[in-house]
């Protein structure tokens, strides 16, 4: 049989139909499509795929799987590295990752990696056999560990991966988290139509059931603070608090009433739920005409969102080209489907306001030059291009900075020029006992890394533990 | 979930609960506030912790009914759950080396001013208290103001207590009799802030506000609570919420607080349905 040249396609809502809900965009493979696509894979030898992987999961392994009808071995082969496959499955930037380096993307399109994980994940979690079973868990613990203290604040990525690692060891964890729910960005950020909020709860809940304790609403730093959980006992400790503090573009007219930062713009209607208006009773308004100013990850999923909560016109405004785009190749295409509209080579210089409110946003347009310092030609204006856009609303995506909160409390972490805390290669920060992963330590960065941080510190913090009581 | 100990009405709109929180009652210095959320269906909202017992783990807050939030936690009871309460955030302010304070409340500002009235207070300060609001029965902390207090000045719009007038003109009064203030602090409606600001600067005497800017998280993420101080873009839940008054945008300030007009109107509008 003729191999297969383009990944097997994964059916998905009509883009007409989906821009008037915030269900879930794709529909994921049936058994029959997850084992046509398992089919193409060539099982090489030297798995260059795996090394493509931040965490290393052993790609062609559970693929084998698959095709062996074996999809709980499947799940499991996969947890062995990644702890969240139902989440890095949808999420993960695999172009550049895995798929990146798949041999068959040489010649055809590569393997859909992404999209076999999120089948064995969803297929496990369907049928209740995603969670780890209590004899397995009950091996895995370590004696000398068993019950003694250990805290992970912030309960993002980073730190549920720590969490659960960390209680799997026998030790007793509690994660403390600011806000009222759980799961960070993938709670506050990432929408719905991208990752269902009942796979971040049923991940949260596999967490709990290994015993891990978790308290909302405590803003280390402030609620508590590190020394504080020192003297109640924590032995050790790991930060996972994001990055949040956003940035703005410093242009006139940038505190007029419409101008949301993306997180603001994003946690309202995510974790506040005005999606579910009038259910929730935190809606959020855009009007007729909105802009996104960036091209990530997180604008592709403003812009999206603008147009669920019924814009008629909404545009991505980007100062660079469409190749120098950050966000997924497959958030940038969706959103193309669903008529969002690209002005690219763009650069915002002004927003301008009508009685207090976004009205127009001035923009100049750009030419690529020479290439900077990155590797990618620089934007340069052209002069008196200026032109206006209608609007009236405007969301800023254009990155966050650490959240310093918790450093700006705490004795003896460093951290560098940029805020970011400084780690070792063990995740170990300055300070004995405190180790750091994730978005505080790299700066905006994926879901992946934030895991491999977790996992990485886990296994450091049981070192450590283990050390510190032999002496 | 934070149980509701106790429930007092002020005045007519502005209500006091007590609540069980004992982490941040630990915590809480004057000028903290905390963020709340009546119920899983609701939003976040700020509101300073006006009193705290560390003993007992007690915060109180004092609000007034405004719009949807604040109305739906005026109805909650003694014995009610309030789903999430987080704090303390924000800076508290530092009291120390001052002599002569003036604090200046305008009405629920009142009770976001008393917690720095006391606390000034016990530093040792002499204090001077001023508050004001539309008519006698929206006076309220008249007794606590007294207690923690060397003087207290009270004005109503409608001459019905006190001095007919504003709270600023009894500030005025004070500027020109006595030279010896080092502080002045004023919580209240933004015009009642700037026009303290505007007074206080012909002076040269310090003078610290507490700004009132829209939030959601309280933790520096969202960017929602930003001011221009000082030419400055500042986060207020992160940075204040006390600033100093000479360097406040107000008008920007201002324009910011109806950034939610439209989504505030939508729910009201609903609400005002339900009532029928
Ligand atoms: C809109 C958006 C879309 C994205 N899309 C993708 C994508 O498609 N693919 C991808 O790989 N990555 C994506 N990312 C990036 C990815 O989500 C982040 O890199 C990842 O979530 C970082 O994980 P973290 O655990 O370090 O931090 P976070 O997810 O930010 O979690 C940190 C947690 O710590 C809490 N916290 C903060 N301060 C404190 C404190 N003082 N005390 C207690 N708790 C605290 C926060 O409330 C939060 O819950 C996206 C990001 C955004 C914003
Ligand atoms: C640091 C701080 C401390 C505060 N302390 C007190 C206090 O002790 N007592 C008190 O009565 N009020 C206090 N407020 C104001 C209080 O938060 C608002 O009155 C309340 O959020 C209004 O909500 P609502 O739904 O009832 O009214 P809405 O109808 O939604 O809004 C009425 C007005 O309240 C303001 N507002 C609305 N939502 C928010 C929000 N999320 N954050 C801030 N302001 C908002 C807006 O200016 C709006 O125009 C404080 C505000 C801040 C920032
Ligand atoms: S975790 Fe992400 S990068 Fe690794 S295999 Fe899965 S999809 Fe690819
Ligand atoms: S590189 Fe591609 S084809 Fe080769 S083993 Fe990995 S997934 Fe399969
Ligand atoms: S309230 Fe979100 S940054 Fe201040
Ligand atoms: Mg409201």
């Amino acid at each position: 049989m003729a191999l297969q040249k383009k990944k097997t396609p994964m059916k998905e809502q009509k883009p007409e139909e989906r821009i008037k809900n915030f269900d879930e965009v794709p529909f994921g493979y049936s058994d029959e499509e997850a084992i046509a696509e398992a089919e193409r894979c060539l099982q090489c030898k030297h798995q260059p795929c795996v090394e493509g992987c931040p965490v290393h999961v052993p790609i062609p392994q559970f693929i084998q799987s698959i095709l062996d009808e074996d999809v709980v071995k499947a799940n499991q082969i996969i947890k062995s590295k990644n702890n969240l496959p139902a989440v890095c499955g949808r999420v993960c930037p695999q172009e550049e990752q895995c798929e990146d380096v798949c041999v068959m993307g040489i010649k055809n399109e590569p393997v859909a990696i992404g999209r076999l994980e999120r089948y064995v994940a969803d297929y496990n979690m369907e049928k209740g056999t995603d969670r780890t079973k209590a004899e397995e868990v009950e091996k895995l613990k370590i004696p000398e560990l068993e019950g003694r203290k250990v805290a992970v604040i912030g309960a993002g990525p980073a730190g549920l991966t720590a969490a659960a690692d960390l209680a799997k060891y026998g030790l007793d964890v509690t994660i403390f988290e600011a806000l009222h729910d759980t799961g960070g960005v993938l709670r506050y950020g990432i929408p719905e139509f991208r990752l269902p909020k009942k796979i971040v709860d049923q991940e949260v809940e596999a967490i709990k059931e290994l015993g891990v304790e978790i308290k909302l609403n405590v803003v280390v730093g402030k609620s508590i603070t590190v020394e504080e959980l020192f003297d109640q006992g924590y032995e050790s400790m790991f930060i996972g608090v994001g990055a949040g503090l956003p940035r703005f573009l410093n242009i006139p007219g940038e505190n007029l009433n419409g101008v949301y930062s993306a997180n603001e713009f994003l946690t309202r209607v995510n974790l506040m739920k005005a999606y579910k208006y009038p259910e929730y009773r935190t809606p959020v308004v855009v009007g007729d005409r909105v802009a996104v100013v960036g091209a990530g990850n997180v604008a592709m999923d403003s812009a999206r969102t603008a147009k669920r909560l019924g814009a008629e016109d909404v545009y991505i405004v980007y100062r660079r080209a469409a190749e120098q785009m950050p966000a997924r190749s497959e958030e940038i295409h969706h959103a193309q489907e669903e008529g969002i509209e690209f002005k690219l080579l763009n650069n915002p210089v002004a927003i301008h306001g009508k009685d207090g409110r976004v009205d127009k946003m001035e923009c100049l347009k750009m030419k690529l030059g020479e290439k900077d310092d990155s590797g990618r030609r620089r934007p340069i204006p052209i002069e008196g291009s200026n032109w206006m856009l209608d609007l009236d609303t405007v969301v800023i995506a254009i990155g966050q900075n650490p959240n310093p909160m918790l450093t700006s409390n705490t004795k003896d972490i460093e951290t560098k020029s940029w805020g970011g805390i400084k780690v070792d290669e063990n995740q170990q920060t300055s300070r004995e006992g405190v180790y750091a992963g994730g978005d505080v330590v790299t700066g905006a960065a994926t879901v992946i890394k934030a895991m491999g941080a977790g996992k990485t510190a886990a296994e450091n913090i049981k070192n450590y533990l283990l050390n510190k009581s032999k002496k | 979930m934070y149980e509701i100990l106790e429930k007092e009405v002020l005045a007519p709109t502005i209500k006091k609960l007590k609540v069980k929180a004992p982490l941040i009652a630990e915590k809480t210095q004057p000028g903290n506030f905390i963020i709340l959320r009546v119920d899983e269906k609701g939003e976040r909202i700020p509101l300073t912790v006006a009193d705290y017992e560390r003993e007992t783990g007690v915060i109180t807050i004092i609000f007034q009914e405004v719009g949807y939030s604040t109305k739906l936690l005026g109805k909650m009871d003694k014995g009610d759950y309030i789903k999430d309460i987080v704090g303390p955030l924000g800076h508290h302010i530092d009291m120390e080396g001052y002599e002569k304070v003036v604090l200046l409340g305008g009405g629920t500002g009142t009770a976001l001013l008393y917690p720095k009235v006391r606390g000034f207070y016990e530093q040792g300060a002499e204090v001077i208290s001023i508050t004001g609001a539309r008519t006698k029965n929206l006076i309220i902390l008249e007794d606590e103001l007294n207690q923690y207090s060397d003087r207290v000045y009270i004005a109503t719009d409608d001459g019905s207590y006190g001095h007919h007038g504003f709270v600023t003109d009894i500030l005025k009064d004070l500027l020109e009799d006595e030279d010896d203030i080092d502080l002045v602090v004023a919580i209240g409606p933004v015009p009642m802030m700037k026009a303290v600001a505007d007074m206080t600067k012909e002076y040269g005497i310090e003078t610290i506000v507490s700004l009132n800017a829209i939030m959601v998280d309280g933790t520096g993420m969202c960017g929602a609570c930003r001011v221009t101080v000082g030419g400055e873009r500042k986060f207020t839940c992160v940075d204040g919420p006390a600033f100093n008054a000479h360097q406040v945008d107000f008008k920007e300030l201002m324009n910011r607080l109806n950034f939610y007009q439209n989504e505030d109107d939508l729910v009201h509008e609903e609400e005002v349905e339900e009532d029928n």
